[in-house]
């Protein structure tokens, strides 16, 4: 992904109002049960942007009865025809791009994220995602199938039901889109969570749902903490399924969680310490820029980050020489600011994380080529760091960073580079940079990641499922597998006289 | 699994029966011949298989297998724990390390050792269906018939899948070129129920090996001897060590160490609800291995007065009473239309008091034991309760003879939907009928149960038959049959039901995890 040319983009909305700050159940905005209220900073300057209403398990209950309702055999939202759906979907991507420089102003202030990112790309995915997400509507097609017997069997996707959906903090809006876009394609009702970091952009959508016409309890946000709102719906005895991104331990105690209450389904987007495999046969300027790009996106605050680079033994130091010199092009500072490219991490405790484990490489004896350190002393800014010599032991080399750090490891031979690779329990992405075919297709192969990019790096599309291997997650998002995730199959078997081929 | 039952004064009902998906038992009204039980059967592998060799268990424990119809230890096994299933898990593993036999091996060769196996289960069908009969009570005409032929159809299938397990190409935004593999998950644990001990054996092998998995079988305590067996066929078959291991034991040590395994990276588990959540627990406070669930079921069956009457007695019966209601499907909650109500019952109480019990593998039996005690006192005393909260007892209604876990068909009428035998799994053979008097009502009554895994609908209406079967929650619904089972369809549960799918496309790639590659080209061209 490279960066956008920032010359055809505005300048962000200098007086952006804070609308929405209340809890959305059927279609009407609600002041918390329990009368509390949270703040929401601003991570650049570390100042509150507004106080929004607290869910908690009472107003989850509250959001639940109105998602069931909506759910019900005979109601509006099922008889709906499934091309209807599809209309609202469009109908709702149409009111983002409307709104588009509010939502982009509202994310980089409140997520911490670069402009001119947020405008192109934040913006561009999520309202990609809800249009791909709608054309599906009315193609999510059963079987027929040749059954023994005289017996005609087709079988139905029909909506699974009630669905929470956990949203992350590091990008608000497109995770919501990926989150609602299927599960509203397929029919079911939701029960939105943003991240209490970053709950502005889904409450002003959660105002799009109402005005593009959607029937009420079918979207229903409401804003909280992980251990009282997110607790309330992964225990849920009346949510069918809970769909969550974020981290590996809390993904383990959602499906934890599903497990001592009703069997819930469960699909997770977690953690990762994804490998990018360089072989020096690789396009050299190309293979440092998409590596570079692959953990430093959005200071490093990504899933997929590319935080384990194996560079072959030969072209190692001039590949360390080029990164560092990449690394070292940011203007830090506030993201909604002309010029910068570099905006602060989330909040102080992954701030102090970064911190730390950046302290740990220096004395596990990792080679620090540059930054190290925080960055001002207002804000949440940690420098761009780029550590060499980094060994698989390292916790470094072993632990997710979710920031702005750059590990570059050394290797030999192909089968060694990718025993290595797999030796860690996550397994959401990798990338090999090479000419050669048969390196692509054999590493690709066995590289254990829900998705491996040759050539390239976070070449995200919509179209293509995404998800994890091992303990980086459970289930697939995005494209026709993602769709089937908010599915419940069902076979029906009928009794005919006589079959007939 | 439709029963291999005949009779003659049932001419026309197991005729349409015959024609409704039970061919292999029912070509016919009369009874084909099959041969008699092996009389001299010797159970020769009692041992824990690993690596495609025999072990004794690491503990040195042993546990006695019973025969169900007479009380008596047929033999003593290996009893695998935590310790044998890491060693089985090594095993496993290593079979399936990239540059193994079986992960370089082309994925027709797969499906031709899978057609090797269905083989030899045919060429073993006499003695695999007796040991079937005498270790899960199951009357023998049942496990010759269906559960073998069920079983080998099962494995032949997956046999195809194996070379048919694609991935898609996708027009993918960018200047990209994109494909998905379908991949084996990797080493994956299995966890039989004690019902149909070789079918959903089968059903759990045949697709975790037809995508190139390995696994780790445990089958239940109760019925270990067919799986044990089947172990002897994969090695004879040629499968490379390690790809198949079984592992005999018991639930809370041997099934609680596959559950919460770190190197296990799937479960797949066929049994209770109750023990389906402890599962689903350990596998999200382990190593979030994926879980797949075929659980437990109160499945509703609902006759409409327009359907055939004879019809949908003769399926809701069988529905029910099936290897003595031990089946997860089971048509435990049947709704009757008020206008056929007491003729509905009359002719299932008729029906009902048809059985022979006895030792299911003496000849003219057709209702054999319960699979144990525990099982036969929680049946007994949900029978109790039924009498206790005022439902009509029509026939049977208590334990019969003095030897062997057997109970009398039971026929409850007049029952309401807050009485315990409406609401809990019996897992017996107890039939509760109910009345209904509207389609939205009977739809209501129908769902209102946390379980959702299959369900039946009788009538001739179009549009009743679509409106009922659309609006049911469940997996599976049989419009005008009931257990119709056929392998080309997914099986699984909504709700509490289970996780998952087995069977069919969809059980096939349960067993695979999505890769998606994508490669940066020069220039896309469509």
């Amino acid at each position: 992904m490279s960066s956008p040319a920032q010359t055809e983009i505005p300048t962000p909305l200098g007086d952006l109002k804070i609308q929405y700050t209340k809890i959305f159940i059927n279609n009407e905005w609600h002041d918390s049960v329990s009368g509390k209220k949270f703040p929401v900073f601003n991570p650049a300057t570390e100042e509150i942007i507004c106080h929004v209403e607290e869910g908690d398990k009472a107003d989850v209950d509250k959001a639940v009865k109105a998602a069931r309702q909506a759910f019900q055999i005979g109601s509006t939202w099922r008889t709906m025809d499934a091309s209807e759906r599809g209309l609202l979907l469009n109908k709702l991507a149409d009111l983002m791009e409307r709104d588009r420089l509010l939502l982009a102003t509202m994310e980089s202030m409140n997520a911490g994220k670069v402009f001119p990112q947020a405008y192109m790309m934040d913006l561009d995915i999520s309202i990609k995602t809800l249009k791909y997400c709608a054309g599906w509507a009315d193609k999510i097609h059963g079987q027929t199938i040749p059954s023994d017997g005289d017996i005609f069997t087709y079988t139905r996707r029909e909506p699974i039901g009630v669905c929470g959906q956990i949203i992350p903090w590091n990008g608000p809006l497109i995770m919501l889109t990926w989150k609602i876009g299927p599960a509203l394609a397929c029919g079911n009702t939701v029960i939105v969570k943003p991240a209490e970091q970053t709950p502005l952009t889904a409450l002003h959508m959660a105002s799009l749902v109402k005005e593009a016409g959607f029937p009420p309890g079918v979207v229903n946000v409401v804003p909280g903490y992980g251990p009282t709102a997110g607790a309330a719906i992964s225990s849920h005895m009346d949510i069918d399924k809970v769909a969550f991104t974020g981290s590996t331990e809390v993904g383990k105690l959602i499906k934890e969680a599903a497990g001592k209450s009703n069997l819930k389904r469960v699909t997770l987007e977690l953690g990762g310490k994804s490998p990018c495999i360089v072989f020096a046969d690789a396009d050299l300027d190309n293979a440092v820029e998409f590596a570079h790009q692959g953990v430093f996106f959005h200071q490093g605050q990504i899933c997929i980050a590319a935080s384990r680079l194996f560079v072959e033994e030969s072209i190692y130091d001039e590949f360390v020489k080029r990164s560092v010199e990449r690394a070292k092009k940011y203007v830090l500072g506030n993201p909604l600011n002309a010029g910068i490219n570099q905006g602060p991490q989330i909040d102080k405790e992954q701030h102090t994380k970064i911190l730390d484990l950046i302290e740990s490489g220096k004395k596990e004896g990792a080679k620090l080529e540059c930054g190290g350190g925080r960055w001002g002393n207002k804000g949440f800014f940690v420098q761009p760091t780029v550590f060499s010599n980094v060994t698989d032991e390292m916790r470094i080399a072993k632990e997710e960073i979710f920031g702005p750090v750059q590990q570059i490891m050394k290797f030999k031979c192909i089968d060694d580079v990718i025993k290595r690779a797999n030796n860690t329990s996550y397994g959401l992405a990798a990338g090999v940079f090479t000419k050669d075919l048969d390196k692509a297709l054999t590493v690709s192969s066995a590289l254990q990641a829900g998705v491996v990019w040759v050539n390239c790096y976070l070449a995200m599309a919509v179209q293509c499922p995404f998800g994890g291997f091992k303990m980086s997650g459970n289930g697939r998002e995005l494209g026709e597998h993602g769709i089937y995730e908010y599915t419940e199959l069902k076979t029906v078997a009928m009794k005919i006289s006589q079959k007939n081929s």
